[in-house]
């Protein structure tokens, strides 16, 4: 398997390895570079400043804003969406009602369709997904207020995406609604994979759901669920929470910069406000707290790998 | 995936003598837990239920209000559509450019997903398959890229781009959609040609068969499957992205499918046009929701097997 080894080699990673320098490699090295100077992105002259850009950082309050809005986001959208996830996969697959002759354990009927239902707003982008929230959230015409009018609450009218307190929790709500589903089948497949006999032993044992949960289904799933979670935890941080908060709320950043997170307000200083070394400033931030966020889930999660 | 299919009906139908030498231990157990289970039976298939409508309510909104005019629109957002007003699909189609729209994501991730697979899968089978130094290095440059926040790169990438002169084009778009679906494309498919067999490759090469045609003609192939799950992933994601083409090209007639819908949105709120909109925005959703339901299964594959790694 010697001959031309070599060549073959670097004739097959030349153009992936050189696309991928260029385009992602070079700019993440480039950005940390700048950050220490004082270029505008709209003229080529710029001069090294050191820390200036850090420290006008920290003394800057919508950096501090975007912060806490970045972390609430690492912090709840992981937790509730997988708690949501696993109770959904839970009941699918095991909430069934015992069948004579069955599987001791056995899904709901129609766990096949739940499946299929939940998993809808994972195949459709999140830039639809918001402006579709962005118009159901609306106080007037909106559905979910007329749905609530409907069932007789007129008096309980939110402008939703207009109110300061609620336009954060809104914004959050829809991130929720379009990842369940993929961790309710990714959480499925792995209990899937978890023996059946296990279930029936706790099962003779006369052990409870709840404790069948906690003690057999959860431990065993674990490393799924880790990575599950710092997988939401980075789209939380990045991409997804950029699309839903630039496209839904007004500003965009909200009413009071109440919604305003960290990558969108990178956003905003280097295309908007022609602030390119400050707003990579603040991307050497977000890095900084998105590799965190994964040190910290793996280093907490971390235990006793359980063979089966 | 197929055990957790609703179980095949039990055989009562085959007589009494079957439930007699029915061992299972459901038999012994006490009569309190047989309530339990009905009970739990209940109350999951209620919380899956109210689930399942949250979902679908909000897709069977926009599906509904597509076909309204702009009037009931606002006035009874809940209600059916009087008649179906096929001619805010026709407005949008035409008049809002979303056959433009169309036209340019088909291009851009036609070209994007195959270079994709092409390239990813051509480093991804020298780094799984040969030893040189710094194979473990550019591994892990590729695979780094999966957790560093794109928005921190996007910064000077504009300015790269626009240097090379490919800002608001359709070949420097999909260039870097290219560059940036390597890392888990090059993650996915390393760890499955680690999978296949060596011994056929080799075969190939005693019998004369250089490395580039050992690859093309043998391996290839044989990965089919995994290259038909990391492209869906790609597929997915590059048809959905919205980060991108937002920074790196603005011009009105390039726009994608998602930039367009946002577009819309900005400029029918002027004009009021928002049932042209909402035509606009099924007419996006439709297509991508009507692939996944024929292609169920593999889709669920692409999309989960890089997490269950």
């Amino acid at each position: 398997m010697q001959h031309g080894k070599y060549r073959f080699i670097v004739g097959f990673l030349a153009v992936p390895l050189g696309l991928y320098a260029l385009f992602v490699v070079w700019p993440f090295i480039q950005s940390i570079y700048y950050s220490f100077t004082d270029w505008t992105g709209l003229s080529p002259d710029f001069k090294m400043v050191g820390f200036d850009n850090y420290t006008r950082m920290l003394d800057d309050e919508i950096f501090w804003k975007s912060l806490q809005h970045s972390l609430l986001f690492a912090l709840v959208l992981p937790v509730v969406t997988i708690g949501l996830a696993l109770f959904f996969a839970f009941m699918i697959n095991v909430g069934g009602r015992h069948r004579r002759g069955g599987p001791v354990i056995s899904g709901v009927r129609g766990s096949a369709f739940y499946k299929i239902v939940y998993f809808f707003p994972q195949v459709l982008s999140i830039a639809i997904v918001s402006l579709l929230f962005a118009f159901a959230y609306n106080p007037d015409s909106g559905a979910i207020n007329s749905f609530l009018r409907g069932i007789g609450l007129d008096s309980l009218q939110p402008l939703w995406l207009g109110d300061p307190s609620l336009a954060l929790w809104c914004v959050m709500a829809v991130l929720v609604w379009s990842s369940v589903g993929f961790f309710v089948v990714l959480f499925s497949a792995g209990m899937a994979s978890i023996p059946a006999e296990l279930y029936e032993a706790a099962l003779l044992d006369g052990v409870s759901r709840a404790t069948t949960f906690f003690r057999i289904t959860l431990p065993l799933l674990w490393d799924t669920v880790q990575s599950g979670w710092v997988y939401m935890g980075i789209l939380a941080l990045g991409a997804e929470s950029f699309a839903v908060v630039q496209i839904m709320t007004t500003g965009p950043g909200g009413p009071d910069y109440s919604t305003t997170v960290m990558v969108l307000y990178v956003y905003q200083k280097a295309f908007r406000d022609g602030q390119a070394a400050y707003a990579t400033t603040i991307g050497v931030a977000l890095l900084v707290v998105t590799l965190a966020f994964a040190a910290i889930v793996m280093r907490l999660g971390r235990r006793e790998r359980l063979e089966f | 995936m197929k055990t957790t299919e609703t179980p095949a009906p039990p055989p009562a139908e085959t007589g009494a003598s079957v439930s007699k030498v029915d061992t299972h231990p459901d038999v012994r157990r006490p009569a309190g837990r047989k309530k339990e289970g009905a009970v739990l039976n209940v109350f999951s298939h209620g919380v899956l239920v109210i689930w399942a409508i949250m979902v679908v309510m909000p897709l069977v909104w926009a599906v509904m209000t597509s076909f309204k005019d702009d009037s009931s629109i606002f006035g009874s957002p809940w209600s059916l559509p009087d008649k179906l007003h096929f001619d805010n699909w026709a407005r949008a189609w035409t008049d809002a450019n979303m056959s433009g729209y169309f036209l340019n994501t088909v291009l851009v991730v036609g070209g994007s997903l195959i270079g994709t697979l092409v390239l990813g899968s051509m480093a991804a089978y020298v780094l799984a398959r040969f030893d040189f130094p710094g194979n473990r290095f550019v591994y892990y440059l590729f695979v780094g890229g999966m957790s560093f926040p794109i928005m921190l790169a996007l910064v000077p990438l504009f300015y790269v781009v626009n240097n090379m002169g490919m800002l608001n084009t359709i070949h420097g778009l999909i260039l870097v959609y290219i560059a940036y679906s390597l890392p888990f494309t090059v993650f996915f498919l390393t760890a499955f040609f680690r999978t296949l067999p060596t011994s056929v490759a080799e075969a190939a090469f005693v019998d004369g068969a250089s490395h580039t045609r050992t690859f093309f003609q043998i391996m290839l192939p044989m990965a089919k499957p995994g290259l038909i799950s990391v492209g869906i992933f790609n597929f997915l994601g590059q048809w959905n992205q919205y980060m991108l083409p937002t920074v790196l090209n603005t011009d009105p007639d390039k726009k994608v499918l998602t930039q367009g819908l946002v577009q819309l949105a900005v400029s029918q709120g002027y004009k009021g046009d928002w049932s042209g909109l909402f035509a606009g925005l099924v007419m996006a959703m439709l297509p991508v929701l009507a692939a996944y339901i024929v292609f169920q299964r593999q889709v669920v594959q692409g999309l989960t097997a890089g997490a269950l790694k």
